[in-house]
């Protein structure tokens, strides 16, 4: 990866020269989504993405840094996260150590000895503060706020008041600005209704699964090992298991067909057969009851016609 | 899907277009608010307002914030550019029977002939708590109604992962040496902390088919309550042919005001049961993606299933591993000699935790302190 050789936003012109350059860092994107991140380039706007578990969503934010050469700053939500995980924290043993030393060398002057104890090399950035500190001109950070559905509502109001100017005050230390917005992407799981003030700073994108075709381009491009045979087998029985004949607790995301993929192509089969999908479910249905739904509707009626589905 | 503007002809503005379509979409329901608007002409600045697929998804991507809203964003996008006016947004609400504000009469001293005998010393408001309310008189439901209202619904609690300060428990390194650097670095007293308590989330799916007509007013009461005094940690559904989500009407502070938008929401009150599907669809599109793990859920309902009841008692066991616990609210249990004899009874009683009755406002005061219970798990 040349660094030169990396185009900025400013010279994806339309949705589709972002699409070809997704294509090009392993991400294939429908139009749909190709647009969306465009959008949010381009208008700098946070793009908020929803879908099933495992259609891509995380993906699409580590692409978009790889297109932009930045690094990634994930920001994983989970049940009673704060702004001591999601901004910064002083260093409080640092700080320590540096007053006892301070005071083996003799300082007295108190004033010095505070201004020098909250100083920057103290704080400890978390993910929020280290987006808006990394994201400079021409090179916008990528910040992925993960599952914000995990978190609890007071701290998506938090993010909104973050979200909506980029700003961080820190008491002791001064006002944090970005120089340029950084690149957000929030996604969501929707366990629970995001308020919609959050979304409506947003571009809100909901990610469905992706059809045959699509899913054999991306077996393919991201499993060079796998075969066009297996990768075709696969996913026509996964889009089957999609539908709603199997009717499943947890139908398989792309994520899901990978693995199943990568499995089969680790067990060097060049196809799908009964006898291989029996040993390799468990890569594609992680739930008994669904295993035991597949098994019982008979495997072979799960493979059969991978090839009719190819218009689908 | 073509736009007009792409199909040449004299160039129009395609601000008031727009804007056009906006309002379309406000009327079936999108919230296209002057906000979104604004961000769309913002994001069609980027892209090319005669391309009308640009126009298509820098709309979707703009004015929508749901999976609902697309659906009704690509009907609408379909009918208002190729010219056709958009078909009304949703059929007509059924009849409110929901009642409108009374103002609260001296409910029972007046009128002694209740049909019933009551003992001369119980207060008027002790019998009533004891009346079934499918059986009150119009006065008398006004004051069951109010005290409903009035009910007290504590949220139940479980632990947090986020941790507090408190006298006791695990040592607290932060604050403790953040008390250190107060003091200049000498070590002073260990502070603590620990887990916090958070209200456990409460799901509530009330039957409104036909058998269920009498109770429904005062269990949808209920959870208008229950939601109402926690409105970030429950949420309420009906139930009947169709699954209802009626959180948002019921967060209305007002009762009367969120029973006429509940009446409005529900399409298929006092119609049959399909309690089964119903529980499924809620497990498929809501429960297993997290709003029942680990929530309490009161299913208030006479388990009255039409046709096969393997399909209830299959969600009913999936829905007894996801949640904290199951409580069954079912009005006839109260009737004198009532056995849980109907096939959907059967099914679901081996899943439920707690089976009451819910039939008078004694027994929503008891479902109350049910689902409140367990204060300390």
């Amino acid at each position: 990866m040349t660094h030169s050789s990396i185009p900025l936003p400013a010279d994806v012109a339309s949705p589709g020269d972002l699409s070809g350059l997704l294509g090009r860092h392993d991400y294939l994107a429908d139009e749909a989504l190709s647009t969306a991140a465009f959008l949010a380039l381009r208008m700098r706007r946070p793009l908020f993405l929803e879908g099933e578990a495992g259609v891509g969503k995380t993906e699409l934010a580590k692409a978009l840094a790889r297109i932009l050469d930045v690094p990634l700053i994930r920001l994983q939500c989970y049940e009673g996260i704060d702004s001591a995980q999601a901004l910064y924290d002083w260093d409080f043993p640092r700080q320590l150590l540096h007053l006892r030393a301070a005071e083996a060398a003799g300082v007295t002057d108190v004033s010095t000895l505070e201004s020098e104890l909250y100083d920057r090399r103290f704080l400890v950035a978390r993910p929020l503060l280290r987006a808006l500190e990394t994201s400079v001109e021409d090179r916008p950070a990528v910040l992925l706020v993960d599952e914000i559905d995990r978190a609890d509502d007071e701290f998506e109001a938090f993010l909104l008041e973050v979200l909506s100017d980029f700003t961080i005050s820190i008491p002791e230390l001064g006002t944090i600005t970005a120089a340029t917005p950084p690149l957000v992407v929030v996604t969501s799981n929707r366990t629970r209704e995001v308020h919609d003030a959050l979304k409506r700073r947003c571009l809100y994108h909901w990610l469905e699964h992706p059809g045959f075709d699509r899913e054999v381009a991306i077996l393919r491009r991201r499993l060079p090992a796998v075969t066009e045979r297996l990768a075709r087998d696969v996913a026509g029985a996964t889009q089957r298991l999609r539908g709603d004949s199997y009717d499943l607790l947890k139908p398989p995301g792309v994520a899901e067909s990978l693995d199943w993929a990568e499995a089969l192509a680790a067990l060097g089969a060049r196809r799908l057969d009964p006898d291989l999908a029996a040993a390799t479910l468990g890569a594609v249905l992680k739930y008994r009851e669904d295993q035991a739904r597949v098994l019982d509707a008979g495997l072979a009626a799960l493979l059969n016609g991978s090839g009719a589905a190819a218009g689908g | 899907m073509r736009p007009r503007e792409a199909t040449g002809g004299p160039p129009r503005d395609p601000v008031g277009t727009l804007v056009g379509f906006a309002r379309t979409l406000r009327a079936a329901g999108v919230s296209a608010t002057p906000d979104r608007v604004h961000a769309w002409l913002g994001a069609l600045g980027h892209l090319d307002v005669r391309n009308p697929r640009d126009v298509y998804h820098s709309g979707r991507l703009t004015l929508c914030s749901g999976p609902d809203d697309l659906v009704r964003y690509d009907r609408c996008f379909a009918a208002y550019f190729s010219g056709f006016t958009p078909p009304p947004p949703r059929p007509a609400p059924p009849p409110v029977r929901m009642p409108r504000l009374v103002s609260v009469p001296d409910v029972v001293e007046g009128d002694p002939s209740g049909g019933e005998h009551r003992p001369a010393a119980a207060s008027p408001a002790e019998v009533l708590r004891f009346r079934d309310v499918s059986r009150l008189r119009e006065a008398e439901r006004a004051e069951v109604r109010r005290l409903i209202t009035l009910l007290d619904t504590d949220p139940p609690q479980r632990r947090s992962r986020r941790l507090r300060p408190a006298p006791q428990g695990r040592l607290d390194p932060y604050r403790t040496i953040r008390e250190m650097l107060r003091r200049g670095g000498e070590p002073s007293r260990l502070l603590r902390r620990r887990p916090r308590r958070r209200p456990r989330r409460t799901v509530l799916i009330v039957d409104v088919s036909g058998s269920m007509a009498p109770y429904a007013d005062a269990l949808l009461r209920f959870a208008h309550a229950v939601v109402r005094a926690r409105p970030r940690h429950a949420e309420a559904f009906s139930t009947g042919t169709r699954l209802t989500r009626l959180t948002r009407e019921l967060r209305i502070r007002d009762a009367d005001g969120a029973m006429t938008a509940a009446a409005a929401a529900i399409p298929d009150w006092s119609g049959g049961t399909r309690l089964g599907e119903e529980l499924k669809e809620f497990l498929d599109m809501w429960g297993q993606r997290g709003m029942a793990r680990g929530a309490i859920v009161v299913i208030c309902s006479d388990g009255w299933e039409r046709g096969d009841a393997t399909l209830l008692g299959e969600q009913m066991r999936r829905l007894s591993r996801l949640a904290h616990s199951v409580v069954w609210a079912n009005p006839h249990k109260a009737q004198p000699g009532y056995r849980p004899l109907t096939a959907g009874m059967r099914a679901a009683l081996p899943y439920v935790d707690a089976f009451v009755a819910g039939h008078s406002l004694a027994a929503l005061e008891e479902l109350a302190r049910v689902i409140g219970g367990d204060r300390r798990a």
